[in-house]
């Protein structure tokens, strides 16, 4: 017969997952009352005293100490991840991405610099050198800026807007790690894109292919300053749009001035080429396909290079910080 | 021990004019090894609250400890002790399930080989091994979510903090999420806080419940406390093949009590009242009209509406 059951009963059986009320199998008028309890099948509701410590990988910072009334033990409390792991496992969860949706990027970034060379081939004179290392040079550490500023702006801007950077603040791991992460994977992505441009460009205007190997360190270089800047920006920009039109405008600069060898630019855009980080990456890079190589002059631009990178992914680390603590 | 200690917990979204206090003085006891619901409507504060948990938000006024240790002082505390789950999941969309489980487990310090094993056991528990290689945004809505709970899960934190985990969800799976809660509390102790608008979630899991409405805490219990709190009254759900005859006592009777949805009917009456008036009906003429039947204590959502809530969107199912 029909049973009412009490609260307590009832509160137990639907501890069960499996029971559910009024489920149309139980439905037959007359059959029983649905929602029955079912007792002594119900999940404990309190856990027992004396609970197991938590198994844990890490290292505990804090000893476990059992009370004396209750039994149960302090969790011993993980140490934060050490950076390198944490940089890794950021930079491993990036590149990932890039199997899925930046290869189309890749090319995109490849294509536009190579567009430019193929239309100023038509208007330098080949055999000026110096612009036609500066040309290409300027397009190649255009592909950086593409990818690291302007997608790594677009893409901390849209996790900041979205509250997705609350994953990489609660786990704990150093701010640092993951925007340094995060940038270096963004500049590994531009690496492909710049060794077909400037391949493709040396072959173009008929520049010597021998000092190409300084193409490592200025992509490592332009790509920490780019990166730092485009993620200092996305985590700054108050508003999504903001980042990504803050990083393609970022992007035309470096185009611009980057592309037109210094000696066309007017007094005020020479000005301007000075300030801009991204130049020395170019003018460091466009060493490397003249004849006589000015070693000193290579290195300091791309100390300023460094330099500046690290003053921004300084300031993105603090940026991520307050997102963090606001 | 508790895991979280809360007093007077405030905070205020915006300023101004347009601000709003979405936590005002909140206190909460939550006690290690238990697993905590907070349940409450859309905009309750239930968010605001549990990022405050996990020092993502700095509140206003008031004190969180966490296991006895200030988490207004030491923001880092909470990452370092709980896996969170949040609502959205932008960092890990693009990323293949095994690869978004793996790196989380490495950020949480686990080795390389560890985080493997781990990654194969938690997918394994939630029955997502078959997805393990494709983009979270390439999943259904719900192996989604379940995806990012795996993340949550792996790497054993003492505490795991999961706003909504099962939205979007299938039975079977939360069934399963419940199941995986359930074996890391009874195996190790784990601290479990669950947001939720769903009263079934929140009746099936939950050892104890607080119930937010506009910031504030309107209650605090076990379940089946708040429940036997509000109302001694049971709730009869009758669903009508069709229209039951009116002249009937009985259908007459629970006609004028009863609110309506179409052909169901919910009555609240006394234990007693209840037992007799479904005898009756299931013995007399009206038994051919009632398709379905349910006798039930008070819900959660009882409980919300008689403390004064005002919101309609908790979910049932």
């Amino acid at each position: 017969m029909t049973v009412v059951p009490d609260a307590h009963d009832l509160s137990a059986a639907r501890r069960l997952p499996g029971l559910e009320r009024g489920s149309p199998t139980q439905s037959t008028p007359g059959s029983a009352a649905t929602g029955s309890a079912v007792p002594g099948s119900a999940v404990p509701g309190v856990p027992a005293a004396g609970v197991a410590l938590p198994g844990q990988a890490a290292a505990a910072e804090v000893a476990a100490g059992a009370r004396p009334d209750g039994g149960v033990a302090l969790p011993r409390i993980p140490s934060a991840t050490p950076f390198p792991a944490a940089f890794g496992a950021v930079f491993r969860g990036q590149l990932a991405r890039s199997k899925v949706g930046r290869i189309p990027l890749l090319f995109v970034a490849s294509f536009q610099s190579i567009g430019i060379l193929v239309l100023l081939r038509g208007i330098l004179d080949v055999h000026d050198t110096t612009a036609a290392g500066q040309v290409v040079a300027g397009s190649t550490v255009l592909v950086v800026a593409f990818v690291a500023l302007n997608l790594l702006a677009q893409r901390f801007g849209a996790l900041r807007a979205a509250g997705a950077l609350d994953y990489y603040l609660t786990l704990p791991v150093p701010p640092a790690a993951v925007v340094l992460g995060t940038a270096a994977s963004y500049a590994a992505f531009a690496a492909p894109g710049t060794l077909i441009t400037a391949v493709f460009g040396s072959l173009l205007y008929g520049l010597s292919l021998s000092g190409l190997w300084l193409l490592l360190p200025v992509v490592v270089l332009a790509g920490v300053c780019l990166s730092g800047l485009g993620a200092a920006v996305g985590l700054l920009a108050p508003r999504p749009e903001l980042a990504t039109i803050a990083g393609q405008l970022g992007m035309s600069v470096v185009l611009f001035l980057g592309v037109i060898p210094a000696d066309r630019l007017p007094e005020v855009g020479r000005i301007a080429r000075d300030a801009l980080p991204s130049t020395y990456a170019v003018d460091a890079l466009s060493e490397a396909f003249q004849p006589g190589v000015d070693w000193a002059m290579v290195v300091a631009n791309l100390a300023v290079c460094a330099a500046v990178g690290i003053a921004a992914l300084a300031v993105a680390v603090l940026a991520l910080r307050r997102v963090g603590t606001s | 021990m508790l895991s979280y200690a809360v007093r007077g917990l405030t905070r205020r979204h915006g300023v101004g004019e347009h601000s709003v206090l979405a936590n005002d003085g909140i206190d909460l006891d939550v006690r290690q090894g238990e697993v905590f619901g907070v349940l409450g409507p859309n905009g309750a504060g239930k968010t605001t609250l549990v990022r405050q948990l996990m020092g993502l938000l700095r509140p206003d006024a008031g004190t969180i400890t966490m296991f006895g240790r200030d988490v207004r002082a030491e923001p880092g505390v909470p990452a370092r002790l709980a896996g969170y789950l949040s609502q959205g999941d932008l960092a890990l969309a693009e990323l293949p399930v095994a690869t978004a489980v793996t790196t989380t487990a490495r950020m949480r310090g686990l080795s390389r080989g560890g985080a493997r094993a781990a990654c194969g056991s938690v997918l394994d528990e939630l029955g997502l091994t078959a997805v393990a290689g494709r983009p979270l945004a390439r999943l259904s809505g719900g192996q989604r979510r379940l995806a990012c709970v795996a993340t949550a899960l792996v790497g054993d934190r003492p505490v795991l903090i999961l706003d909504e985990p099962t939205t979007g969800l299938d039975p079977l799976a939360r069934r399963a999420v419940w199941a995986a809660l359930q074996r890391r509390r009874e195996a190790t102790g784990t601290t479990v806080v669950l947001i939720t608008h769903n009263v079934l979630e929140a009746e099936s899991v939950l050892d104890r419940v607080a119930v937010l409405e506009a910031g504030r805490v309107i209650a605090c219990d076990t379940p089946g406390q708040l429940k036997a709190s509000v109302s001694g009254d049971v709730r009869l759900d009758l669903a009508w093949r069709h229209d039951p005859p009116a002249d009937d006592p009985t259908v007459a009777m629970l006609a004028r009590l009863a609110t309506t949805s179409g052909r169901r009917w919910t009555v609240r009456l006394a234990p007693a009242e209840a037992r007799d008036a479904l005898g009756r009906l299931t013995t007399g003429a009206a038994f051919a009209a009632l398709d379905d039947f349910s006798l039930a204590t008070p819900s959660l959502e009882d409980v919300y509406l008689t403390l004064g809530g005002v919101s309609r969107d908790l979910e049932r199912t």
